[in-house]
Formats: structure tokens, C-alpha cells, sequence
């Protein structure tokens, strides 16, 4: 009985949302291609396995990276274009954190805090998860309170004065910080992409799968469990504390929480404080799994990260953290049938059909527009 | 504002009518808007010569700098035009400018140097078929709301891009005919120069030998001591801007017509637009069909001059330049475009470059500073680092401008000059016809 119920919902979805209906069919095609090319050998199953992996990294990783993305599209309502390069200071100022630590006495400070430029010394400082732990935690603290404090900074120079003005205005604002601050750090950086971790020092296994095996490597392995526990922390400061609920309420509806006593820029400041922590983190670990440092590191993955937001609906967290693993995987998984330059492209593609067929995401985000 | 007074007058025949508009177009570009923007390039010039003969530029090289200046001037005003259809006019939020610009060059290399179309008939073609996706873009994405539709217009200039940069497309095969994007080097083969056309007997030779034309159109320049690739230079100066003013007139006209009206009345309202019966989707359509076409043709005219194509030539970057010089500017304006257009590729774009170059000259650098380290170190180093990477603060200065403009002056340098969607100017009218 239920069942039935069911079945004619859906009967019925489908039928008033043609355009779902027939992104759905055709992503369901997709998985049964796959499964077609795995049995008959077209494509090795050690192949996928490596594909989802990396898709699963690279995955948390914009996962991460979105949570801040939301959070300020919830709260002040705008899509926040400086957030690519956000991730990208956060990044470089962590690194250089890492390097004067790993490197102090043995390099002049000056060389270790442009991350190794012009000359490149990752191999002489050997820096890797296992063997300079604490410099990377270090480095990863500082990349966390760096990018949170220039959120606020920019919030408080740029976007408070801005409160009362439409999402559009406010979007160019943000694009103006972008320029700005990725040139800045390429007139301090100069334009290289220098390496930060010497990859014989990092740990690797093969995992067997099928008749073959993938690696799976500690960085890898690093990104995926922080993340994790970033989300898992974010998911308990939404749901337990005063402030998340502070929070929730506010992308809900601000009014309403204005009248019940939120102070609304004390949520907006630490929104600013917890997504640009986020955004922060999540640059350093790109880095540190991507093995070096790139001026467009944030940029390149900003409408990625966008793609994420959309899918899981924009606003909502949750979403945000699905949407990016969805993405993640969905896009390395691309390269069963697309060469592998088109990645993005592919995330770009999915981005626009959600746009087109659910504006409102999966999940359904929490805008109140 | 007197010349917009007189109410339009809907009974006077064809003929007349259309005199009455041309008149009122000229009338009120005359009288200050045109004044405006020569007086606007005219103080730009003077910056320069200035900086010029400071810098002790010999008077080829103050040409040349000139010539330099109005070309970044020109090309910039054409772009910002046509994005001001899009967004001043319609208020569409488009920010994939440098995807339909991609696709116009693109599809002019293909057409002219790969095809062998004439140079006419393929700038007609490539800009039609950059109309045709700016519709195919626009078919859906005007559902979206602002943000959104920028969102998809960025990711759609990237997907161009990254299909233009691939090796999969770089030779294809097309109906036996071998055409292709080239990769990430871009295809191989110089957009002929429509200049060169009329200076040289054979423009594609290295040294081309001037025709008869071309004899007499550089002995003009002889007696003032500028060398034939300047003198050449000015003609295609000359010829961008007799575009900005086609384009001008274009916008001008489309701005008044009926269609026009509309387009600024969904800007408005849009609700209200829909409820007056007008099906401002298929305004909206047209309006982002045309404003893409326009920017495509732009893109022709600004990279015929240098040549060769590359993908990286439309990064997302240009079209934030774009719309930092129609912000300034001010949306909704086409004078206001024009001199958006002129400060910025003249002053913003092209001035760090020229003081660079003047700088250079003039400091013997013995300090060779690699580092922001060592620019620290003295004055000197210090100066020499930043003109070492001005292209860098060059972007940050334009970073900066963009906020302070969007914060404290949102309509741009010329003040609120939106042009009222009503043909007439309701807040001077005094009683009534009854």
C-alpha cells in the first residue's frame, strides 16, 4: 500500500518534469554504460576504483571548500566570487608556515617564507605527512586562522558596508576582492608553482582490486579524514550550540531572527570567522595532496565548488557537503568516457542542468530569496 | 535635456517620422555626449604626451604611444557597448563575455584563414553564429535568477574555452574540409588585417611593398617624422573607431526604438512589462542574441590587428575587464560605455604599461631584485620590483577601483544617466493634452 503511494508520487513527478525525467534517464544510462564496459572488460575495474578514489578526495576537498561557500550564500545572500582565492591565500600563507618551520636555521627565513622562490628546495626540506608532522599541523593552523581572519577583514572593509545593497552589487564587490587579492599574492609569490611536499617521502599503498590494484597515498588519506572531521564538526556546531541555531535561523528567515534578539552581525562575523577557517583548511590540504602550490590553485576550482553549492541546493550546508563529493566523483568519473582535460567541463555540464531542471538543488537549500 | 522635450509625435508620416528621429539622435548626441567623450580621449592624450616627453620619448615613440592608447581605448568601448545592451540596457547579468568573444574569433579563423572565405563574408558569418549561441545560451538560462544566470554564462565561457584548448579539437575533420581549434597553441595562420589591405599590394608577405594608396598614405606621415608600422598603427586607430561609432549609433538607435523601450522597461520591471503584454523572454532572447554578435564582431576587430589566436586570450579575467570599465562608465549608458571604455583600456589598461616603459628608460637599475625581500632593501630595488611586476598590481589596482566604484559610485562616472524608458520626459510634462 505504501509501495503504491509511493510509485505514483513519483509517477506523477515525473510526469509534471519532463526535463528531471530525462536527466534522470540519461544519468541512469550512464551507470549502466559503466557497469556494460566493467563486464565486458572494456574498462578495468582497478581503472574505476581509481577514478572514484581520487574522485572521493578530490570530492571532500570541494566538499570542504563549499561549506564556506554556503554559509555566506545562506547568510548574507550573494555568491561570494572571492572565495576561489580565499582557498588560494589561505594555502600560501599556511605553506610558507610549514616551510619556516621545517627549514628554520638551515635556509635564510626569506627564501623559506616565499615557499622555497625563486629557488626550489622541497626536496632539500623532505617535508611529507610522516616525516614533518608537526609542521604540517602548524602550517594547517595558520592556514585555518589566516584565511578566517581575512574573511572578516574583507567582510568588514568591503561587504559591511554593502548590507543593504542587492546580491549583484555584491557579487561584483566580491569580484573585485578576487583580482585583487590572487594579484597580491602573485606580486609578493612572483608567478610559479612551487612544489611543497617531496613526493618520495610520502607513503603509499596499493590497494588490490579486481585483477589489478590502485595507490592510495597518506596525503590522500590526510585530506579525507580532516575533512571529514571538519564536517562532522560543523554538522554538531548547526545542530547543538546556540550558535548554530542562531545560524539556521537567520538563512531562514533574517527578520524573524532579528525580532526573536539574534544579533545578526555577530552571526554574520563568525559565518565569515567558521567559512573562511574552512575555506583556509581546505586550501592547505589541496596543496598538500596536489603536492605544490599554484597562484589560480582557488580559482581553477572555484565554479567546481559553485557546481557543488548548486547541486546539493544552494544555501544549504548538507548540501554543500554532498554536492561537492557528488561532483568530485561524478567528474573524475567522466574520464570512463571523456579525455581527462574535459573534468571540469563536465561538472560545468551537470552544474547547468541542475540549474536548469532543480534551481532548488537536491536538497533544497535554505535561501530566502 | 531641451532636445527631448518636444513629445513624439505618433501622426506624422514615415518619412517625417523617421527624419524626426534622426534629428533627435543627432541633437542630443551633439550637443554634449560626443563633445564629451572627444574631450575625454582629448585630456587622456595630454596625460600621456605629458608623461611622454617627461619620460623623453622621441616623437615617433609618442605616436606610437598614442596610437597604442586609442587602440586599447577603442577595442575596450566596443566590448563595454555591447555589454551594456546586455546588462545596462536588459539587465542581463552576463559574465561569459570572453566566451562569446572566442567564439566570434574563432569562428572568423576558422571561416577566413582555414576556409578561405573573404574577409566581409566571414566577419558576417562568425558574427551570426556567435548570435546563435549567445540565443542558445540565453533560451534557458533566462529562467534563472541574476546570479544564477552569471553562474552559467562563467561556466559556459569556460566550457568554450576549454573546448577551444583541447587536443581532441585541435584538427577535425569536417565534411572533407580540415579545420580545427589548434589546441592550447591556438590554430596555425594570421587573421588577415583589413589595413594591410588597403596599404599593401600583397599583406601577407613579410615585407609587404606599399600600393598606391599606401605610397601616399605614409608619405602624409613623413614629414613629422613617423616610421610606416605607426602610420600604420593610426589607420587601424582610425578604423576601430569608426566601429565605436557604428556601434554608438547602433545602441543609440536600438536604445530609443520601440524595442529599446522595452528592453529598458524589463530592466524596470519586468513583472510589469509581462503584465503590458510584452513577451519579455523574446526581448530578452533578441537583446542577449545581439549583445553576444556585437561582442563577437569586437573580438574581430581587436585580435585581426595582433594576429595570431590563442585560447588564454579569453580567460574569465577580460571579462571582469570589461565590466570594471562599463561599471565605471555607468550601465545604461552608451556615452558613459564609450568613456568607460577609453578610461579604462587607456588609462587603467594601457597606463602602467606606458610608465613602466617611462620608468625603465630612466633608472639605471644596478639592483636586480628577485624577491619582495630584496625590493625592501631600498628605494631603488623597491622600484624597480614593482614596475618588474605591474601587470600583477596593475590587476590589483583594477580590483580596487571595482570595490570602491561598486560602494561609493554604483552608476558610474557620469552620475545616474539612465536613460528613461519612456520616449518622453515625464517629469517635465505640465498639464496635459486635455
Amino acid at each position: 500500500m505504501a509501495e503504491q503511494t509511493q510509485d505514483s508520487w513519483l509517477g506523477s513527478r515525473l510526469r509534471a518534469d519532463p526535463l528531471t525525467a530525462g536527466f534522470v534517464v540519461i544519468g541512469i544510462l550512464f551507470f549502466l554504460d559503466l557497469i556494460r564496459r566493467l563486464a565486458t572488460g572494456a574498462v578495468g575495474l582497478d581503472t574505476v576504483a581509481t577514478f572514484l578514489w581520487s574522485g572521493i578526495v578530490f570530492g571532500m576537498a570541494i566538499g570542504l571548500a563549499g561549506i564556506g561557500l554556503a554559509m555566506t550564500y545562506s547568510i548574507l545572500q550573494f555568491a561570494n566570487f572571492a572565495h576561489g582565492d580565499l582557498i588560494t591565500a589561505g594555502a600560501f600563507a599556511g605553506w610558507s608556515s610549514t616551510f619556516v618551520i621545517v627549514g628554520f636555521g638551515q635556509i635564510a627565513t626569506e627564501i623559506l617564507l616565499l615557499v622555497g622562490q625563486p629557488a626550489r628546495i622541497s626536496s632539500q626540506l623532505g617535508i611529507s605527512v610522516t616525516t614533518q608532522p608537526l609542521a604540517i599541523v602548524a602550517g594547517f593552523v595558520v592556514s585555518v586562522l589566516f584565511a578566517a581572519g581575512l574573511a572578516v577583514g574583507f567582510d568588514r572593509v568591503v561587504f559591511r558596508p554593502m548590507r543593504d545593497q542587492s546580491g549583484i552589487a555584491l557579487l561584483i564587490a566580491s569580484v573585485g576582492i578576487a583580482l585583487a587579492l590572487r594579484h597580491l599574492i602573485q606580486f609578493i609569490y612572483q608567478p610559479s608553482t612551487p612544489s611543497v611536499v617531496h613526493d618520495p617521502e610520502v607513503p603509499r599503498q596499493a590497494v588490490p582490486v579486481g585483477s589489478g590494484s590502485f595507490t592510495i597515498n597518506a596525503h590522500q588519506i590526510t585530506l579525507v579524514v580532516v575533512a571529514l572531521l571538519l564536517m562532522i564538526g560543523i554538522h554538531l556546531l548547526l545542530q547543538y550550540t546556540k550558535l548554530g541555531t542562531a545560524m539556521r535561523a537567520m538563512a531562514d528567515n533574517e527578520d524573524l531572527a532579528k525580532i526573536t534578539g539574534i544579533s545578526t552581525e555577530k552571526v554574520v562575523l563568525y559565518t565569515w570567522l567558521i567559512g573562511g577557517g574552512l575555506t583556509g583548511a581546505a586550501g592547505y590540504l589541496l596543496a598538500l595532496e596536489q603536492g605544490f602550490l599554484d597562484l589560480t590553485l582557488g580559482w581553477d576550482i572555484l565554479l567546481v565548488i559553485f557546481a557543488g553549492v548548486i547541486l546539493g541546493g544552494i544555501g544549504s550546508i548538507y548540501g554543500a557537503i554532498v554536492g561537492g563529493l557528488t561532483i568530485g566523483i561524478v567528474s573524475q568519473l567522466s574520464i570512463v568516457w571523456l579525455p581527462s582535460e574535459f573534468t571540469t567541463v563536465a561538472a560545468f555540464v551537470i552544474m547547468i542542468a541542475v540549474l536548469l531542471v532543480r534551481p532548488n538543488g537536491i536538497f533544497g537549500g535554505v535561501t530566502s530569496v | 535635456m531641451s532636445e527631448i522635450d518636444a513629445p513624439a509625435d505618433d501622426a506624422t508620416s514615415g518619412a517625417e517620422g523617421e527624419q524626426s528621429i534622426r534629428d533627435r539622435i543627432w541633437a542630443v548626441a551633439s550637443a554634449s555626449d560626443i563633445r564629451l567623450i572627444a574631450v575625454t580621449l582629448l585630456a587622456i592624450y595630454a596625460i600621456f604626451l605629458f608623461l611622454g616627453i617627461v619620460g623623453g620619448l622621441d616623437v615617433n615613440g609618442l605616436y606610437s604611444s598614442l596610437e597604442r592608447v586609442t587602440f586599447f581605448a577603442a577595442v575596450y568601448a566596443l566590448v563595454v557597448l555591447a555589454l551594456n545592451l546586455q546588462w545596462g540596457y536588459a539587465g542581463l547579468f552576463n559574465i561569459g563575455v570572453a566566451g562569446f568573444m572566442a567564439i566570434g574569433l574563432y569562428s572568423m579563423h576558422i571561416l577566413t584563414v582555414q576556409i578561405g572565405l573573404p574577409y566581409p563574408v566571414g566577419a558576417l558569418v562568425a558574427i551570426l553564429i556567435t548570435s546563435l549561441f549567445g540565443a542558445l545560451v540565453a533560451l534557458p538560462a533566462l529562467r534563472l535568477r541574476a546570479d544564477y544566470l552569471a553562474i552559467v554564462t562563467l561556466a559556459f565561457a569556460e566550457i568554450v574555452r576549454s573546448i577551444l584548448g583541447s587536443q581532441r579539437f585541435a584538427e577535425l575533420s569536417l565534411g572533407g574540409v580540415d579545420i580545427g581549434f589548434g589546441g592550447a597553441t591556438g590554430p596555425d595562420g594570421v587573421l588577415p588585417d583589413p589595413v594591410k589591405f588597403i596599404l599593401y599590394e600583397d599583406p601577407y608577405s613579410l615585407r609587404p611593398e606599399s600600393n598606391a594608396f599606401g605610397e601616399l598614405y605614409f608619405s602624409l606621415f613623413d614629414p613629422f617624422v613617423i616610421d610606416d608600422s605607426t602610420a600604420e598603427g593610426i589607420l587601424y586607430a582610425l578604423f576601430l573607431i569608426v566601429f565605436v561609432g557604428l556601434f554608438y549609433f547602433l545602441l543609440v538607435r536600438t536604445g530609443n526604438s520601440p524595442f529599446g523601450r522595452v528592453l529598458k522597461a524589463i530592466r524596470e520591471d519586468e513583472t510589469v512589462a509581462n503584465a503590458l503584454g510584452k513577451d519579455t523572454r523574446k526581448f530578452k532572447i533578441k537583446a542577449f542574441a545581439l549583445g553576444s554578435a556585437l561582442m563577437g564582431l569586437a573580438a574581430i576587430l581587436w585580435y585581426t590587428k595582433r594576429g595570431g589566436v590563442t585560447p588564454t586570450n579569453f580567460e574569465p579575467e577580460i571579462t571582469f575587464f570589461i565590466f570594471v570599465a562599463l561599471i565605471i562608465g555607468g550601465a545604461g549608458s552608451n556615452t558613459g560605455s564609450v568613456i568607460g571604455g577609453i578610461v579604462f583600456g587607456a588609462l587603467l589598461f594601457r597606463g602602467p604599461v606606458f610608465v613602466e616603459r617611462i620608468i625603465n628608460r630612466r633608472l639605471e637599475a644596478d639592483a636586480d631584485p628577485t624577491t619582495i625581500f630584496d625590493a625592501f632593501t631600498g628605494i631603488d630595488p623597491f622600484i624597480v620590483y614593482t614596475t618588474d611586476n605591474l601587470s600583477a598590481l596593475r590587476v590589483v589596482l583594477l580590483g580596487v577601483v571595482l570595490i570602491i566604484l561598486i560602494q561609493r559610485r554604483p552608476e558610474g562616472l557620469l552620475g545616474n544617466r539612465k536613460e528613461i524608458a519612456s520616449s518622453i520626459d515625464l517629469e517635465d510634462r505640465t498639464g496635459g493634452e486635455n
